[in-house]
């Protein structure tokens, strides 16, 4: 039998900025409901150790992820996760939200933080080599690569981080960037260059994964020069940055070039009633912390508007 | 140890006791890391939905969750976590590195 169920604020993403706006919402007394479609905790329970996050000198993602999951329940936050949505229906004074087992949530207004995803190359073999010697997990996987050859993907700071890192383990680290120049902050680029390890192929892309029960080799193009080469390696490690989530939304709301949603800074769409926060919305600095912030300006952004 | 409320299979003869006195069993074995977590929550929740299957988890650090680290089946994994699918003690399935809750309902669906 399906359900159907009325709030004064739904919350679509369960990460740091959605659990933060549940927080704050729930002891605000708004009947508050927070959707996500997999686990509660977004990019921060996939972060294995977090020492930048205020209050804590050293913690896991999980571990605060579920320290602010029980915080908002304890305010009565619901919170539903690993459920499918199916229907959004966002434009009226009425939101409804429903999922693919038919039930339907409708609410007085509604917060977007649906958070981002880690980039995939989406080449061939990546799907097929995954856990067989592609990762996207330094700290998880890197002692299975312990003296042999591995290649990093990327030019960011997680990818040149990870590249330093990954050398406690690995013989030699390649690191295999589109660009002739990095993002990453300048300490990191440093880093990376100073270590005997690491080796750069620059202007380059990895267009294939190649192997049979494990990794054997990639083919990297050159992006001047269009020439393909093969490179034998044990493991790739990828690390190209984050994608909003915005499959589901963009047909809703207006979103910039990259996909990301836009607001004004009280978290407030284009839609009225509709706030978004967190890494699905456009802007520059993504972290925890910033994601906290926004989620608490866009619940009492959507609480003044429940109110009002 | 791990974190989890999965019962955990504490040794190789554990191991052996659980595949001999069930039918079908679902083992992840991993570390508190941000790739097996998502696995263990799964696993977690599915288990009321599926009342024939037993869950559990191992260390993967454990000296003799080599029963599974050392698995034929697990040849050429490179990520965590092993999960492994054993039906009458034999494994009919076996993933590598993390896996969403659909993808673990699709595969106890078709295994069990």
């Amino acid at each position: 039998m399906h359900t159907q169920e009325q709030f004064d604020l739904i919350i679509l993403g369960g990460g740091a900025a959605g659990l933060t706006a549940g927080i704050y919402a729930s002891r605000a007394k708004l009947s508050t409901l927070i959707l996500n479609e997999g686990m509660v905790g977004g990019q921060m329970i996939l972060t294995y150790e977090i020492a930048n996050y205020p209050g804590y000198e050293n913690i896991s993602g999980y571990q605060l992820s579920m320290s602010m999951k029980k915080q908002a329940e304890t305010f009565g936050c619901v919170i539903k996760q690993n459920i499918t949505i199916d229907q959004l229906d966002i434009q009226g004074e009425i939101k409804s939200v429903k999922l693919s087992n038919g039930n339907v949530y409708t609410s007085k207004a509604i917060i977007l933080a649906t958070g981002g995803s880690s980039r995939n190359l989406n080449v061939k073999g990546e799907d097929e080599f995954k856990g067989r010697g592609i990762s996207y997990c330094a700290t998880c996987d890197g002692d299975f690569y312990t003296g042999q050859d591995i290649i990093v993907v990327g030019g960011g700071n997680s990818a040149l981080e990870e590249a330093v890192s990954l050398t406690k383990y690995a013989k030699t680290v390649t690191i295999v960037h589109q660009f002739d120049y990095f993002q990453a902050f300048e300490h990191a680029v440093e880093m990376a260059q100073k270590n005997e390890k690491i080796s750069f192929i620059l202007n380059s892309t990895i267009t294939g994964f190649h192997g049979d029960e494990k990794l054997k080799y990639v083919e990297i193009k050159n992006l001047k020069t269009d020439e393909i080469s093969k490179k034998e390696i044990d493991g790739v490690f990828i690390f190209i940055g984050y994608a909003a989530n915005t499959s589901k939304l963009k047909s809703h709301i207006a979103i910039n070039q990259y996909g990301e949603i836009i607001t004004d800074e009280t978290m407030a769409t284009n839609v009225p009633g509709v706030f978004a926060a967190g890494d699905v919305r456009a802007k520059k600095i993504r972290q925890i912390a910033t994601a906290v912030s926004d989620g608490a300006i866009a619940a009492v952004s959507a609480i003044e508007y429940v109110q009002k | 140890m791990l974190m989890t409320n999965l019962e955990h299979v504490e040794s190789a003869a554990h191991h052996k006791e659980v595949l001999e006195n069930n039918e079908n069993v679902m083992i992840c074995c991993g570390r508190m890391g941000p790739m097996c977590i998502p696995v263990y929550i799964s696993m977690e929740e599915l288990r009321e939905e599926y009342p024939n299957v037993k869950f559990m988890d191992m260390e993967f650090d454990h000296p003799e969750a080599y029963v599974i680290r050392n698995a034929p089946e697990c040849s050429g994994f490179m990520g965590l976590p092993f999960t492994m699918y054993y039906k009458n003690g034999k494994v009919v399935k076996a993933t590598t590195s993390i896996q969403s809750k659909d993808q673990i309902v699709n595969i106890l669906n078709e295994v069990f």
